[in-house]
């Protein structure tokens, strides 16, 4: 039994601690610099928000070319972060499980697409399936036409959001035990049976968070969408020419229509992501 | 029955050579050896988790070597349970039902059965992440026995408890396997577990078999001075062997049978090592003069250490007989043992 001293001691002791962190000098440059990175990223955003009249925001939602600019942004996204999940899966498990060589040069490959310069990107992809390379030629024969079209800025988008799949989905594979696996195969479950029953289950939140990562890189594209398919125009797109033909005012209703769907879809994303009560 | 011939697997910086070893049917059977010599690569390479290098892995008579794991039917309990997080504890158990060629009605009650057996009753529902550790280990033992395995390994599967549970998990594998009359190879590097369990013992070093015999040859017959230092003997000195005696530590002792002392290695036990305070042993005991250097409490025993000119010798004596003797670091004691319990190498 502790005595009354000792209890004032230690009671003493806690607030002496509380006392020293809210006068540590510490705490108050944390402090500042948290709040100035959160100004910094809320404050232009809600001077766009707040700025266009609620008469001009009822307008734009009502012009056919700006909802058809954001379907196409949003579906485009989509399908990207889809085609991602699909192909990148595979990928993304084989680097979780395995250390073989040229690894890190794999990594590092996948990696690029980030650091590139975004019209660079578009450049390299019009000059792999443009008419000029014979990639491109068959890809015309066959009928399927990159430059301009939807698949081209499919295409384009699938290659900027990739990394951001591949690389979330991996952490997710590495962090289920590879032991769970062994378990599941000694108790008959084959290869897929296993990746289906054990690591799907215990990783797609990662994926998830991958595919919106992914999705999130691609429908905030523009640099390299706009050499590949200027038109149709995707809601990037549309805002810029409307900033350079029109003006600030014209383009900014636009941004918060394109804000306001994204930020739904993505919460909504995150919402189904989230642990249940019996997890957690 | 498990019959390894020449098995041999190889890892980056590590490799398991030419491990031959034959497990009887239904026998139970430890693999011993300290951390990082390759015990659980040979468990895995039976269950078909490593790749094989070279040699035969041989199950009830089937060449199983490259066959992979989902079709041997080879159980594994591992020492940190793996047990499936998103699954209750009997979506657990009943995970591997689907995929052998099992008359449901049997296999629902077989694993009720090992339900009832291993007190699952009340767990059932729950999820691994609420069970203790004496819980999960028994879940994870249900699950491997659920799909009614030829051979069931366990790796470490006492190493991760709390020693309260350790003596439950220690009661239920016996159980088991008294029940269950099928083939255990268990990987530890406890000799007492191993004694407690196992009806013979293999002991590996380095990815080598250094010993596999009976839990009381190795205890007793130790092959070469690593078996004896890992079975318990702390006494172990350089030695050398002349004129049926053998000198060590500026001491000698008659030597009880011809031996041939090839490695000049002097091992023996702790416990059979007797103190006195006056020289009062008799004949058949070989004794010297020596003071007690140390006297450290070692769980229920106290360890001495007693030195007789260069050689330091360690024995074990329970509490109450070291304060009935009043035992003191610097005192002067004899020290004996009957020259049988010596074993030279």
């Amino acid at each position: 039994m502790p005595t009354n001293q000792e209890k004032s001691g230690a009671a003493g002791e806690t607030a002496g601690n509380r006392r020293l962190s809210f006068g540590s000098p510490f705490l108050y440059v944390t402090f500042f610099f948290s709040a100035a990175v959160l100004l910094f990223i809320v404050m232009p955003l809600f001077q766009m928000v707040s700025q266009p009249s609620l008469a001009s925001l009822w307008e734009t939602i009502h012009d056919p070319e700006v909802l058809s600019s954001i379907w196409l942004s949003v579906y485009t996204a989509l399908i990207a972060a889809l085609i991602a999940f699909v192909v990148g899966t595979p990928l993304a498990y084989s680097l979780a499980r395995h250390d073989f060589f040229g690894k890190k040069l794999i990594e590092s490959i996948i990696d690029l697409p980030i650091m590139i310069p975004h019209p660079v990107v578009g450049i390299a992809i019009l000059s792999l399936l443009g008419r000029g390379h014979p990639l491109g030629q068959l890809m015309g024969k066959i009928g399927l036409r990159i430059m301009g079209s939807v698949t081209g800025i499919i295409v384009v988008l699938t290659f900027v959001g990739l990394p951001f799949y591949l690389n979330a989905a991996k952490s997710g594979f590495e962090s289920v035990p590879v032991r769970l696996e062994k378990v599941s195969r000694s108790l008959g479950a084959g290869r897929a049976a296993t990746f289906f029953r054990v690591t799907f289950p215990l990783s797609w939140r990662h994926m998830l968070g991958g595919v919106i990562m992914c999705a999130a890189r691609a429908v905030s594209e523009f640099g390299a969408v706009v050499i590949v398919a200027y038109h149709p125009m995707i809601a990037p797109v549309l805002m810029y020419e409307r900033f350079t033909a029109y003006g600030l005012k014209y383009s900014q209703p636009v941004g918060v229509w394109l804000i306001l769907v994204c930020l739904t879809l993505f919460m909504l994303l995150r919402l189904v992501s989230l642990p249940s009560k019996v997890e957690r | 029955m498990i019959k390894l011939e020449q098995l041999t697997v190889k890892l980056p910086g590590f490799a398991v050579q030419d491990i031959s070893l034959q497990v009887a049917p239904g026998e139970f059977f430890a693999l011993l050896g300290p951390t990082g010599s390759g015990k659980t690569v040979i468990l895995e390479s039976i269950a078909g988790l490593v790749h094989v290098t070279g040699g035969v892995i041989r199950v009830d008579g089937k060449t199983i070597t490259h066959l992979p794991p989902e079709q041997r039917r080879i159980g594994i309990v591992y020492q940190d349970y793996a047990l499936f997080p998103h699954l209750t504890v009997m979506e657990n158990i009943c995970y591997g039902l689907r995929y052998f060629d099992l008359d449901m009605h049997q296999a629902r009650q077989r694993v009720d059965h090992l339900v009832e057996l291993l007190g699952l009753q009340n767990i059932t529902h729950r999820r691994p992440l609420h069970l203790s550790g004496g819980e999960k280990q028994r879940v994870c033992l249900a699950r491997a026995l659920s799909v009614n395995p030829s051979v069931l390994l366990l790796d470490e599967p006492l190493s991760a408890l709390d020693p309260n549970f350790r003596e439950e998990i220690r009661r239920v594998l016996k159980k088991l396997h008294g029940e269950l009359r099928i083939t255990f190879m268990m990987v530890t590097h406890d000799f007492s577990e191993a004694l407690y369990l196992a009806d013979r013992v293999g002991i590996i070093r380095n990815g080598r078999m250094e010993q596999v015999g009976s839990t009381e040859d190795i205890f007793l017959r130790p092959a070469n001075p690593f078996v004896a230092e890992f079975v318990g003997m702390k006494n172990i000195f350089a030695a050398c062997v002349a004129d049926q005696k053998i000198e060590f530590g500026g001491l000698s002792c008659p030597l009880s049978e011809q031996v041939i002392c090839k490695q000049g290695v002097l091992a023996l036990r702790p416990e059979d090592i007797v103190l006195q305070r006056e020289n009062g042993f008799s004949d058949d005991y070989v004794h010297y003069a020596g003071v007690i250097e140390q006297i450290v409490p070692a769980g229920l025993w106290h360890e001495i250490s007693v030195r007789c000119r260069e050689a330091c010798f360690k024995t074990i004596m329970d509490r109450k007989t070291l304060m009935m003797h009043r035992y003191n670091e610097g005192d002067a004691v004899y020290l004996g043992f009957q020259a049988e319990a010596v074993r030279v190498f």
